[in-house]
């Protein structure tokens, strides 16, 4: 437990640490537009990393979830039909717990 | 309504604070979702709520719980959260010049740059639209946020499972919600997803818990080289109201 507190505080700092430099960082450090269009482009790389790791993996092996792919699912169908983004959020949970609960997955 | 619509200066006012606040209690409430994810990656709910408070910013929020329901790698985790703030500061460069310059407002205002202040503050016609919009946004989505945050943590820690309830599925939906927009916005934005997500799915049985999902920053890497140009401007700004 006394990680996890160290964990929270340090990306806390963390956080707040980028979003201030970015207030008091002297103009003109993003004046070459490779490197805005790669700082633009890092937050879609990881994000969507992210929903690969915890959609597909288990800790360090590969592994299909029939509810989770099926929620997974459920999310890209309510983001097609423009939902907001709690009622995606509902809508993927419950089609996992749904499935979960009447055993089909 | 509409004798305010006529006199300009009024409407100036009124705009980006009215926007401000609907944005911010419209996303401020998936703070619930943030505080369930939390709860059911392991956190306890101070943690939750502290992460909240202090973070507060939504994807690195994520990305820490996720590590935690990883077990293993909490230092890649707090770093693949903090590499997922970056974002922040390059708003904050945008943002610069409409927030306060020094002091302690300035030290207050940073805690605030994050994607939907930025679009409602960046969206407005003056200075002094920009900060009521940006402090409206501020104010509304961090209270609503937090607030839900404890909720969501509550109400996780009370019902049973967290697979049960697919609480599971809620960090990558959410992530997925959260770029959605930016896919939509070019070709390049897709290709560096999906890029991005397979040098992860294919690194994971070999590398640390969390560092898959740095690496994947190659791909942004890689996008940036190719293609400088972003393919569409502002995918986050709102459409102005037609009065």
């Amino acid at each position: 437990m006394t990680g996890v507190w160290v964990a929270v505080l340090v990306t806390a700092a963390g956080c707040y640490a980028l979003k201030l430099t970015g207030l008091v960082v002297p103009k003109g450090v993003l004046s070459n537009p490779r490197v805005r269009r790669f700082a633009e482009l890092v937050p879609i790389a990881l994000l969507a990393a992210l929903v690969a790791v915890q959609s597909f993996a288990a800790g360090q092996s590969l592994t299909i979830d029939p509810a989770r792919l099926a929620g997974l699912g459920a999310a890209v169908v309510a983001l097609l039909l423009r939902a907001p983004f709690l009622v995606v959020i509902v809508v993927a949970a419950g089609t996992a717990a749904v499935l979960r609960a009447l055993g089909v997955a | 309504m509409t004798d305010i619509d006529d006199r300009p200066v009024e409407r100036a006012r009124v705009r980006p604070v009215r926007d401000g606040i609907a944005l911010g209690l419209a996303v401020g409430v998936s703070g619930v979702a943030f505080g369930a994810a939390a709860v059911g990656s392991g956190m306890n709910v101070a943690q939750a709520c502290v992460l909240s408070l202090l973070a507060f910013t939504g994807a690195s929020q994520f990305a820490l719980a996720g590590a935690v329901a990883g077990g293993a790698g909490l230092i890649g985790g707090v770093v693949g959260a903090i590499l997922l703030g970056s974002r922040n500061a390059l708003y904050g460069l945008r943002l610069a010049d409409l927030l306060p310059r020094r002091g302690v407002r300035r030290l207050v205002a940073a805690q605030g740059v994050i994607d939907e202040t930025t679009a409602v503050t960046l969206a407005q016609p003056d200075v002094a639209a920009a900060r009521l919009g940006f402090l409206a946004t501020f104010v509304t989505i961090y209270l609503t946020w937090n607030l839900t945050t404890l909720l969501g943590a509550f109400g996780a820690g009370r019902l049973g499972s967290p697979q049960s309830l697919g609480i599971d599925v809620v960090g990558p939906a959410a992530f997925l919600a959260l770029i959605w927009p930016r896919l939509r916005a070019g070709r390049t934005e897709r290709a560096v997803g999906l890029a991005g997500a397979v040098i992860a799915l294919a690194t994971t049985p070999f590398l640390p818990t969390g560092v898959p999902v740095i690496l994947a920053a190659t791909a942004a890497l890689a996008g940036a080289l190719i293609s400088p140009q972003p393919d569409s401007q502002q995918p986050d700004s709102q459409q102005p109201e037609v009065p």
